[in-house]
């Protein structure tokens, strides 16, 4: 008889320049591999609906929603958490603008806002005001911390642009 | 520990999820233990040699034997423990709360008011919180009293144990203990030119002391480490992912446990089919009472066995959001809380103008981005519970009933959380994992969905708000009655001087769960009366503000109303087509609030933008002014979403809009410049400030989109879509 929940396996991850393996249904979300079957618990789970930001992971350096990505559409790419930002004992910039600006309270949406932020910088070092409300949009803070995590990235593109 | 009760403070009325029966009812078959109590001896052999010091609350046991400030303790530890602290042989000092951080940045503050007092630096402080068996008890993180009441008990077993390392200091030296110094985690010696650390003193102690009245503590004009803007303690911790919440809480073996929801609000089970749940390996099925859950390998095989039950229920039919209103109206029960002076009739007859006005608040959610959560492990007949929580006890209470277990069985831990808002009183969570976890076998974790979240936790209580008022010809207040349906009673009370007032509380057998919610009933009562007030100053045809500080004699808040109003530019700002002015604010839990706000209305297209905020806000000396600010600009954004667009919608027992896709919350886009006022008063105590600053929020806006079109808003949220011409 053909299990009741069978599909296909996923045994490789590329996560923050490593390569895990594992064994996960393809339907599962990457949020939950990542947090369950990983350990890398910095991602967080907001809603599971793509709404609120708290996921988001970088997947070849584009900001995604990975509690409505499922694992199997991942692949060989690379993935980015939160984890993965700290290189050597120094924070990433935007760590680092986000702790100096105290860019948080309960701090539950700030890994979803850094790294959504992270893609930002990215692709524009050097955004206005409103592009970057207007790209931090998908990102929910609860705590409304918002005018200061306008004021990290801020930061951060500044740090970025003098050295 | 200790497990008498704090002396007593009346709890609000609208706090009704204190007052809940249990969610579910078990079969009772847990052991018995008992609860812990330790003797002094004991107690140093775990928590390792140095120096404890315990603040005894008000009738403490040996307090009364002893008739004493403080006392050594030689045996038992004393019961009725406020908080404690620890300095241990390597320096560390280690501070024992009941208190919960779930952002409102108390972890830090707390470490402020510890360090002040014993003179050490900052980050020699480590606090434990939340603990059921490490820390004393205490009903719970809420109603802004961490900082009037923890902050004081912290700050004063503090200044015990600096007390206590320079009497050993001066023994050791044999010099008065008058000639020494204590500062920077050192006791020196100026004559002699000596000094030693504190550890150095604690190493090979076994020294116990209690406290039960206030040592005179150091005034805030002094303060070197509170009144600062230390930064947040763990914060690198946050950005780097590294903070473990509830919900991330990981168990060796853990399994991922759902529960069953019913089709709505107080169906009953009829049916159940599970078999094809309970066949898929590693899938345990509880079906208890009312209880139906299941525990799997990973949370997707948990949704898969959760939806692959048949169940059949019993639903009634029951009212929507449409009919709310009407229905809080018919059924109040008669009032409460009733507050009565002068003769309003008579005043209301003379009055020069009268204004008689209905405002409705719908019921709202908190949407803490960290819903609940709870990891349970069995083991030897105890239960030890990761969850969420603003008050551990209760819910190791709710646990040790559930089960049938002594509380000293139960422990529950609470790691800094995702937020609660007053929403994370209760312990569903925790009760289903525990129940989960003891028939697995193994611990299981479960973690609420958002539309769980939505749907099954409680309500900030909707409400009708009636009053009825008069002024003289001068705009003197005359008349004042105000009756509140079912939303709360919290600041019903007019701070604004009136001879001949009526205020009333009217509860209602709410359709929906409802519970506590960030500031409670006092956003409601502040949104009715400070909208009433403009309108009042209308009819008077006087300035808003003039009309606010002829009526007031509280010179508190009559300054944050005048700073506020100054820092905005009241008065002096023009004024573009479309634009308008307002101001909101109040007396609520020891903070005083003014706020002040501009909108912007299209009427063509019928959007409503808030432009820029300013709120002045007194809370007694300020603890720490870069985490104050975080709150009152945090505190007000969450207003936004009450005061313009949020609400719950509900029809025959389910929630309609239980997505954050259907639910509106404030994001980036909503947030205009919100500009602080903090007026410290070093001269006052200092009062709790994460709930007071939210309330100013939505009577300023509504009375700036009067200002602005005429049109006056009596309910809440004010423009779900819009104000279209």
């Amino acid at each position: 008889m053909r299990p009741l929940f069978y599909m296909p396996k996923v045994t490789e991850l590329h996560i923050n320049g490593r390569t895990y393996a594992l064994q996960a249904d393809a339907d599962e979300s990457l949020l939950s591999v990542l947090r369950d079957r990983l350990g890398l618990t910095g991602s967080k789970y907001g809603c599971g609906e793509g709404q609120c930001g708290a996921c988001t992971v970088l997947i070849d350096g584009n900001p995604r929603r990975s509690c409505i990505t499922k694992v199997g559409a991942v692949g060989a790419k690379s993935i980015t958490t939160i984890e993965g930002l700290e290189k050597n004992g120094r924070l990433h910039p935007l760590q680092q603008a986000f702790l100096d600006a105290e860019a948080l309270q309960c701090g539950y949406c700030t890994s979803g806002m850094i790294l959504t932020a992270v893609a930002l910088l990215d692709s524009q070092p050097n955004p206005s005001e409103d592009q970057i409300r207007h790209f931090m949009q998908g990102n929910i803070c609860r705590c409304g911390t918002y005018p200061r995590i306008v004021e990290a990235i801020q930061r951060a593109a500044a740090a970025s642009k003098k050295s | 520990m200790s497990d008498e009760r704090q002396p007593e403070f009346s709890v609000e009325p609208e706090r009704y999820e204190f007052d809940a029966g249990p969610v579910y009812h078990f079969d009772k078959t847990g052991g018995i233990g008992s609860p812990l109590a330790l003797g002094r001896r004991e107690f140093f052999k775990i928590m390792g040699g140095g120096i404890a010091v315990f603040l005894v609350l008000r009738e403490g046991h040996g307090a009364q034997e002893s008739g004493r400030r403080s006392f050594p303790i030689e045996e038992n530890l004393p019961k009725n423990i406020g908080a404690w602290l620890h300095i241990g042989e390597y320096g560390v000092v280690t501070v024992f709360t009941g208190k919960v951080e779930i952002g409102q940045n108390i972890r830090t503050s707390l470490s402020q008011a510890v360090a002040e007092e014993l003179h050490a630096p900052l980050e020699a402080i480590q606090l434990v919180m939340g603990d059921t068996q490490q820390t004393p008890f205490d009903m719970g993180t809420f109603g802004s009293r961490t900082t009037p009441t923890m902050n004081l008990q912290l700050r004063r077993v503090a200044a015990a144990a600096r007390d206590t390392l320079v009497e050993i200091a001066a023994k050791a030296w044999k010099v008065d203990a008058s000639k020494l110094v204590a500062a920077d985690g050192r006791v020196s010696d100026p004559a002699a030119h000596r000094s030693v650390p504190y550890e150095v003193l604690a190493k090979g102690q076994t020294l116990a002391q209690a406290i039960v009245e206030g040592d005179p503590l150091t005034p805030a004009t002094q303060w070197k480490i509170e009144g600062t803007s230390a930064p947040k303690v763990h914060g690198r911790d946050f950005v780097t992912g590294r903070h473990t919440f509830p919900a991330d809480t990981i168990l060796p073996g853990m399994l991922f446990g759902k529960v069953l929801r019913p089709a709505a609000f107080g169906a009953t089970l009829t049916a159940l089919d599970a078999a094809a749940a309970q066949a898929v390996p590693g899938v345990t099925v509880v079906h208890d009472g009312d209880f139906v859950g299941i525990a799997a390998p990973s949370e997707l095989e948990a949704t898969r066995a959760i939806a692959a039950i048949h169940a059949e229920w019993k639903t009634s039919p029951q009212i929507s959001n449409r009919e709310l209103f009407d229905y809080l109206k018919k059924n109040a029960e008669p009032g409460r809380e009733r507050d009565e002076k002068g003769n309003v009739e008579a005043a209301l007859a003379s009055a020069a103008h009268r204004l008689e006005e209905t405002y409705t608040v719908e019921y709202i959610a908190r949407v803490p981005l960290e819903p609940r959560a709870a990891a349970a492990l069995w083991k030897d007949g105890k239960l030890t519970v990761w969850t969420g929580t603003q008050r551990p006890f209760a819910v190791r209470d709710e646990l040790a009933q559930a089960f049938g277990l002594a509380s000293g069985s139960v422990r529950v831990i609470m790691p800094d959380m995702g937020s609660g808002y007053g929403g994370k009183h209760t312990g569903e969570a925790a009760v289903a994992a525990a129940r989960l976890a003891k028939a697995a076998g193994k611990p299981v974790k479960l973690v609420w969905t958002r539309e769980e979240e939505f749907t099954w936790a409680y309500f900030r209580p909707a409400g009708v708000i009636e009053i009825k008022s008069g002024i003289g010809t001068d705009g003197t207040l005359a008349a004042w009655e105000f009756h509140n349906y079912n939303s709360g009673a919290a600041a019903i009370g007019t701070p604004y001087e009136v001879a001949n007032q009526r205020i009333e509380f009217h509860p209602v057998h709410s359709p929906l769960r409802q519970g506590s919610y960030r500031g409670l009933a006092a956003t409601a009562n502040h949104f009715a009366r400070e909208c009433h007030m403009d309108g009042l100053a209308r009819a008077a045809q006087m300035d808003p503000l003039a009309f606010r500080l002829k009526n007031l004699k509280d010179e508190r808040l009559k300054d944050v109303f005048k700073a506020a109003a100054q820092k905005f530019g009241w008065g002096q700002s023009p004024k573009s087509p479309g634009h308008g002015f307002g101001m909101g604010g109040g007396f609520e839990k020891g903070g005083y609030v003014a706020t002040c706000a501009e909108v912007a209305v299209d009427r063509s297209s019928g959007e409503v933008r808030v432009v820029r905020v300013e709120t002045a806000f007194d809370c007694g000396a300020v603890v720490n002014p870069n985490g104050l600010r975080n709150q009152i600009v945090g505190a007000n954004i969450m207003g936004l979403g009450g005061a313009l667009f949020e609400a719950i919608e509900f029809a025959d027992g389910r929630i309609t809009n239980p997505h954050l896709a259907q639910y509106r919350v404030p994001r980036f886009s909503d947030t205009p410049p919100i500009e602080v006022v903090l007026i410290d008063r070093k001269d006052q105590p200092s009062a709790g400030a994460g709930e007071t600053p939210l309330v100013g929020l939505a009577p300023a806006v509504g009375n700036a989109i009067f200002d602005a079109t005429g049109v006056r808003l009596r309910a809440l949220p004010m423009v779900p879509n819009g104000l279209k011409a």
